[in-house]
């Protein structure tokens, strides 16, 4: 052991003793490593620039893309449900209610559905479940959306058009209120069938957020939590989601990011028209299905610029949300430490 | 019954299975009574076959190295092993003449009657004063005033009243390790169970607040019966008046604790006692 020491001394005082052509060579090759720490500093920033340059570059050209049809209508645009090409009058109520609607909808059945899977994948699936399940729901937020449309014009639609809405007009038809959330022929599509759509879609980002913050509770929680006599119900209602709030909120502020801006899977069953309707199984529209199906047959600068202006509003309203969830997201990581 | 055991502690002697003490139970209401339980993680035996009794009014302790069973026998008492999969106890386990392994027994209800502190303080995500009154609401719907009477009541019991009655609406979690400790007794002793089990319950806490918990268990040994699972010799010694040596999923020794930490029978309890092992 002693000997093995001093041997590695020697040799360390051997190799520090650099003759100067060493010294030189050193160098030049401590240049070499330098400058291409130089140049991977430069394109890893200049990466991380362009996202910024690309972010700014999008709003401005919304903004300006925006500024005709918003001098023309100025405020009122939000709040005019007309939008009649031939007499260039555009307002933004119906896409915009509509967003807000289909998103509403879609978040009104995930959060419960997701929550409750994710609670039965941490809690009460039997281990062989767990990873089937757990991947399916990861398939299901890769399905392209294109698809979600296809299957939702030509088998949910109609499928919602025999089985459901008839029932539901029926049963409410004398409740006050409920009689015209539930009115009008049962058309299959419409917001109603558009916002279980969405909800299919969302489901995925609902659960899987909240399964991993169902799992970060600790298990000594649940079981003091069962220790005094809670029912599974209770230690969930109780100790596991408010425990979880935080990230909860933010799995749900994800959802309800992507069902505002979702555009062809809505496009396929919403119907697309321009009409703010009380009913749910009306036809309407969203912001992203008006643009996309409009922005090839947009003549007149303000019809473009009309729909340029639907898409800032979407912007703005995504921007929101998003921040919001990354907000609390952020001040769930804060207090994990 | 003896088996000669090499147990890699040079302790190579010819010893019983169990050594009981003669422990003079005259006079004692035997609380629970543990018969030839076994208790199994998948398919490895973790307890082979317990028996003991635990006594109305006493504090009984559980001593042993790490892994040798004591929380594994202690989480059967309240069923907690039921919450995973893969875990079964077999044998008795007689509760006030009513065996708690029996599959239809009422889980929540057994866990109200047989309460738990855990290792780690838990208090719940919410209020001190709902910490304690979120169990007591579980079982009995109280009138206000009562409910605040049941919740003072428990946090003078868990010495915690004077620290804490001017921010019962305080998040429950920001308290100190010592307080949550005290506050999760309280929510234990609230619901009124006649047992209370003690899973290493100052192993996260400093000398002040582990005196403060002692001196507790010792006060609420007049009203339910304790039992303590714990690392700490000394802290046995001072709480208890039964203890079980447990090794390798085996009882090795049941007896008064003043006997079994003065007298022990088996040369293994002596050996730990006395720091050989462990």
């Amino acid at each position: 052991m002693d000997s093995g020491g001093r041997d590695v001394t020697d040799m360390t005082l051997r190799s520090t003793s650099v003759t100067a052509a060493e010294a030189a060579s050193r160098s030049a090759v401590l240049k070499r490593l330098r400058l291409t720490d130089v140049v991977f500093h430069g394109l890893t920033r200049a990466a991380a620039m362009a996202v910024l340059v690309l972010l700014s570059g999008v709003i401005v050209a919304l903004v300006i893309g925006a500024a005709p049809a918003l001098g023309t209508f100025g405020f009122s645009f939000l709040f005019d449900e007309s939008w009649n090409p031939v007499t260039e009058r555009f307002g933004a109520l119906a896409p915009i209610y509509g967003t807000l609607i289909t998103s509403a909808i879609a978040m009104l059945i995930a959060v419960p559905v997701g929550l409750m899977i994710a609670f039965f994948l941490t809690e009460l699936c039997p281990m062989v479940l767990r990873r089937p399940i757990g991947i399916a729901i990861e398939l299901l937020a890769g399905i392209p959306s294109i698809i979600y449309g296809i299957w939702g014009l030509f088998i949910f639609a109609p499928f919602v058009q025999k089985y459901i809405q008839p029932p539901l007009i029926d049963t409410f038809a004398n409740v006050p209120v409920l009689n015209s959330l539930f009115a009008g022929p049962p058309y299959g599509i419409g917001m109603a069938t558009a916002g279980m759509i969405l909800a299919i879609m969302v489901l995925p980002f609902v659960t899987s957020i909240s399964r991993d913050v169902f799992d970060a509770v600790p298990p000594v929680l649940k079981e003091a939590a069962y220790g005094v006599g809670c029912t599974t119900w209770e230690v969930f209602r109780n100790v596991v989601l408010p425990f979880t709030r935080v990230g909860v909120i933010g799995g749900f502020m994800l959802g309800l990011g992507r069902a505002l801006g979702e555009t062809m899977a809505v496009t396929f069953v919403i119907g697309n028209a321009h009409h703010v309707s009380a009913s749910l199984f009306a036809p309407g529209t969203t912001i992203s299905a008006s643009i996309a199906n409009e922005f090839t047959e947009a003549v007149g600068d303000l019809y473009t610029s009309s729909l340029v202006a639907l898409g800032l509003i979407l912007f703005f309203i995504t921007f929101i949300v998003l921040a919001i969830a990354r907000y609390m997201l952020l001040r769930l990581q804060q207090r994990a430490g | 019954m003896s088996i000669a055991s090499t147990n890699g502690h040079g302790l190579s002697t010819a010893v019983p299975v169990a050594t009981h003490a003669k422990v003079d139970t005259a006079g004692l209401a035997e609380k629970v009574s543990i018969k030839n339980l076994e208790f199994f993680y998948g398919d490895s035996r973790a307890l082979k076959g317990i028996s003991l009794s635990l006594y109305a009014n006493k504090t009984t302790a559980f001593i042993g190295p790490s892994g040798c069973g004591k929380s594994t026998l202690l989480r059967i008492l309240n069923r907690m092993y039921d919450l995973y999969p893969g875990q079964r106890a077999t044998g008795d386990v007689i509760f006030d003449g009513d065996n708690l392994l029996r599959a239809d027994q009422d889980i929540n209800l057994l866990r109200a009657r047989i309460g738990m502190v855990f290792q780690k303080p838990t208090p719940f995500p919410m209020s001190i004063y709902e910490n304690i009154a979120f169990g007591v609401r579980l079982y009995e719907s109280l009138p206000k005033a009562e409910l605040d009477a049941r919740v003072e009541s428990a946090l003078r019991r868990a010495a915690l009243w004077d620290e804490v009655k001017d921010k019962l609406n305080a998040n429950g979690q920001s308290l100190s390790g010592g307080q949550q400790q005290r506050l999760c007794i309280a929510r234990t002793v609230a619901v009124k169970p006649e047992v209370i089990l003690f899973d290493e319950p100052c192993s996260a806490l400093d000398p002040i607040s582990t005196a403060k918990i002692e001196e507790l268990i010792d006060e609420l040994k007049q009203d339910y019966t304790i039992v303590i699972v714990t690392h700490n010799m000394q802290q046995a010694a001072r709480v208890s008046d039964f203890t079980a040596f447990m090794y390798l999923g085996e009882l090795i020794e049941f007896g008064a604790t003043e006997t079994l930490f003065t007298t022990p029978k088996d040369s293994r309890t002596q050996a730990y006692i006395t720091g050989r092992f462990g």
